[in-house]
């Protein structure tokens, strides 16, 4: 985009204008995005970051009547790396609130940082319980899920169906053991009985002998965490077995989100819960999938979903605060009171900044991913170990 | 664990092994017989699969997939042999690793501008879309039974190939010793091109076959690729029999390390190795 001369001397002249009411902020806002933008997650990375430059775009590309600048880092998913990345965003570009990342790793190691450094953050996508639990903190906030979301209120749901007796199988690293803890906690609670634990190494994709031994156990139900490619192919394996209509499957929406087309009929009658889904029936839904088509030419999704929420709630605050950052203890109460009309459905943050939402209860029928009704309302984070609850 | 159960986790391990043996049958022998250690071969299982899903998609046939993809594969093979395994031969081991890795790294990105970096999966032949019930509560999709068979008649052209052919008797005759049979005249360079062909054409094959049940997905060479080094030094360096017996010997060990020592699985096959490194230093077969 060009800018012509006059343009420029009227930008001054309102700069210049509003200066005096404005003096601190009238800089650039700068919003870092550490998100990955190459290997396994690009594809997420890029969907929350389109889905927020889509938003921005559409505020005017203003958050508080400053004008966004982006400064974007690509953590490659990995750990190793974050601590280097997030100081390059804070201290080197000096950015005035941190976004991102996907991966839990990255996660933890921003946390570190972030809490000493009070930057503020939005957490974009994330489970991992610490972040809205052991290690939150005051100017931390997360718009995406924890892990316990995704996984408890399937155990009521497992359990209203009948399924007293199931089988847990789960990629051994810390979100499959999350999902996990959260999902027997809310099903001993409710009187299941866990027969057995299967433990997959990640990224392991090999299940058949997994596939015999559940067969030999015939529990009532499996519930299981996988993601990606590894969900494709389990979801795959497990109607090829002949398991799909005999033992009903169930899990977190991870397990077939994003991977629908891969799983095909395979994926018929799994009930999944999650905080979104593609064919939620309301307003806002309707209208973010629609321009998040136009823009990228592909479907939104959750990741989409957690970008869209992520600058509204900005947005919202800051117009409280004028775009003032520097006052951070307003902002931070002002992110607090924020009300948002998400895609998701209603969306605000809980005492320890992770969002109370709804966790609906999806089913695939005829390859699609359907709604069939809310597993739990207003679901909140238990948020174990954090010191910002009382 | 009941009979039943053990038989059916013996069938898995097999199945699971005879699809790594044709992986592993052509790393064996360009090792052996080229000394080269192509860490590209798991590329092209990746390539395989991914030709498979781009024609079945088209097409709508596997078979199209396999008919179509595999000389499309021996040629891609051809070409890479030609610009740069030949220069490897005279040169050492780490030479060799940082080529065929950066091999890789290409491979890896042309997937991904090519096929991008999406979950695709391959549909199942319709003629095989049924599945064989198999005790009282699993069932085994026909489409298994059609890879392990396949697996097995590969493997039996591949001993007749070797056993009672002139070019199979150039390969046994280079396996054992290359500067040998250059100085008895053999063209060894037109040989290596054709072997290493044959051997990405396998990894291909292997690709194709497994692409309807394990989905095909970015980075799935590398994982392939480890496993083949594994069976490799299993069975002893160059030989095609060792290659079949250490596959078969690495599905076992993972499905039963899977079952009877979960925590443990992922270090079982490796401890298989270690176990007959120490027993048999050169391998099953060596």
């Amino acid at each position: 985009m060009s800018l012509s001369r006059r343009t420029f001397l009227g930008a001054t002249a309102a700069s210049f204008a509003a200066g005096r009411v404005f003096a601190a902020s009238k800089a650039k806002i700068r919003i870092g995005l550490l998100l990955p933008y190459s290997g396994t997650y690009a594809a997420l990375g890029n969907n929350i970051t389109d889905a927020m430059k889509l938003v921005a775009g559409k505020l005017g590309n203003k958050l508080g009547g400053r004008e966004i600048e982006w400064v974007a880092v690509d953590d490659e998913s990995d750990p190793a790396k974050a601590p280097a990345n997030v100081n390059k965003l804070i201290s080197g570009e000096k950015v005035d609130i941190l976004t991102g990342p996907v991966h839990s790793g990255v996660a933890m190691a921003m946390m570190q940082i972030v809490r000493q450094e009070k930057t503020l953050t939005i957490v974009t996508n994330a489970g991992a319980q610490a972040v809205t639990g052991q290690l939150c903190a005051p100017n931390v906030f997360r718009t995406s899920f924890s892990n316990w979301q995704t996984s408890y209120p399937c155990a009521e749901v497992m359990l209203k169906d009948g399924r007293k007796k199931a089988v847990l199988m789960f990629w051994n690293y810390s979100f499959g053991q999350e999902s996990m803890a959260a999902f027997k906690e809310g099903y001993s609670k409710g009187g299941g009985t866990i027969v057995k634990e299967i433990a997959v190494p990640f990224p392991q994709t090999e299940f058949q002998a997994n596939l015999s031994e559940i067969a030999s156990l015939k529990p009532d139900a499996v519930f299981v965490f996988f993601a990606g490619a590894g969900a494709a192919k389990f979801v795959k394996d497990y109607a090829d077995a002949g398991l799909r209509d005999k033992i009903p499957l169930y899990g977190s929406g991870f397990l077939t989100e994003g991977v629908l087309g891969a799983q095909g009929a395979a994926a018929e009658g799994i009930k999944t819960t999650l905080h979104y889904a593609d064919s939620l029936d309301n307003g806002p839904n309707k209208k973010f999938r629609a321009a998040f088509k136009e823009a990228t030419g592909r479907e939104a999704d959750v990741y989409a979903v957690a970008g869209h929420d992520t600058v509204h709630v900005l947005a919202q605050a800051l117009d409280k605060v004028q775009g003032d950052t520097s006052a951070q203890k307003e902002l931070i109460a002002a992110l607090e009171s924020v009300r948002l009309d998400s895609p998701r459905g209603p969306f605000r943050f809980s005492k320890a900044h992770n969002p109370i939402q709804n966790i609906y209860l999806r089913q695939v029928k005829g390859g699609k991913e359907t709604v069939i009704g809310i597993a739990q309302k207003e679901a909140e984070d238990p948020a174990f170990g954090c010191a910002m609850v009382k | 664990m009941s009979f039943s159960l053990f038989a059916l986790q013996v069938l898995n391990g097999v199945e699971q092994g005879l699809l790594l043996f044709l992986v592993a049958s052509g790393l064996t022998l360009v090792f052996g017989v080229l000394g080269v250690l192509n860490f590209a071969h798991g590329s092209f299982y990746m390539l395989g699969a991914y030709l498979a899903y781009w024609i079945a998609a088209r097409t709508g046939s596997l078979l199209a997939a396999v008919l179509i993809g595999v000389p499309v594969m021996a040629l891609l093979g051809l070409v890479v042999e030609r610009l740069a395994i030949a220069r490897l031969y005279k040169r050492d081991h780490l030479s060799q690793v940082l080529l065929t890795y950066g091999l890789v790294l290409l491979f890896n990105e042309l997937q991904r501008a090519l096929f991008g970096n999406d979950v695709h999966g391959v549909d199942t032949p319709t003629v095989l879309a049924f599945r064989i019930p198999l005790g009282s509560a699993q069932e085994w999709p026909a489409y298994r039974v059609f890879t392990a068979v396949a697996c097995i008649l590969v493997a039996a052209a591949m001993r007749q190939v070797i056993l009672r052919t002139r070019f199979g008797m150039r390969v046994r005759a280079g396996a054992s010793n290359a500067e040998m049979v250059e100085a008895l005249g053999i063209d060894v360079r037109k040989l290596f091109s054709v072997l290493f062909s044959a051997g990405t054409a396998l990894a291909a094959l292997a690709g194709m076959l497994a692409a309807p049940l394990t989905t095909v997905y970015p980075g799935m060479g590398e994982g392939v690729l480890v496993l083949s080094f594994v069976v490799v030094v299993i069975g002893g360096i160059g030989s095609i029999k060792g290659a079949f017996l250490g596959a078969l010997l690495v599905g076992l060990s993972d499905t039963f390390g899977k079952v009877l020592l979960p925590g443990f699985s992922s270090a079982m096959v490796y401890a298989v190795m270690a176990a007959v490194l120490l027993l048999r230093p050169r391998g099953l077969a060596g």
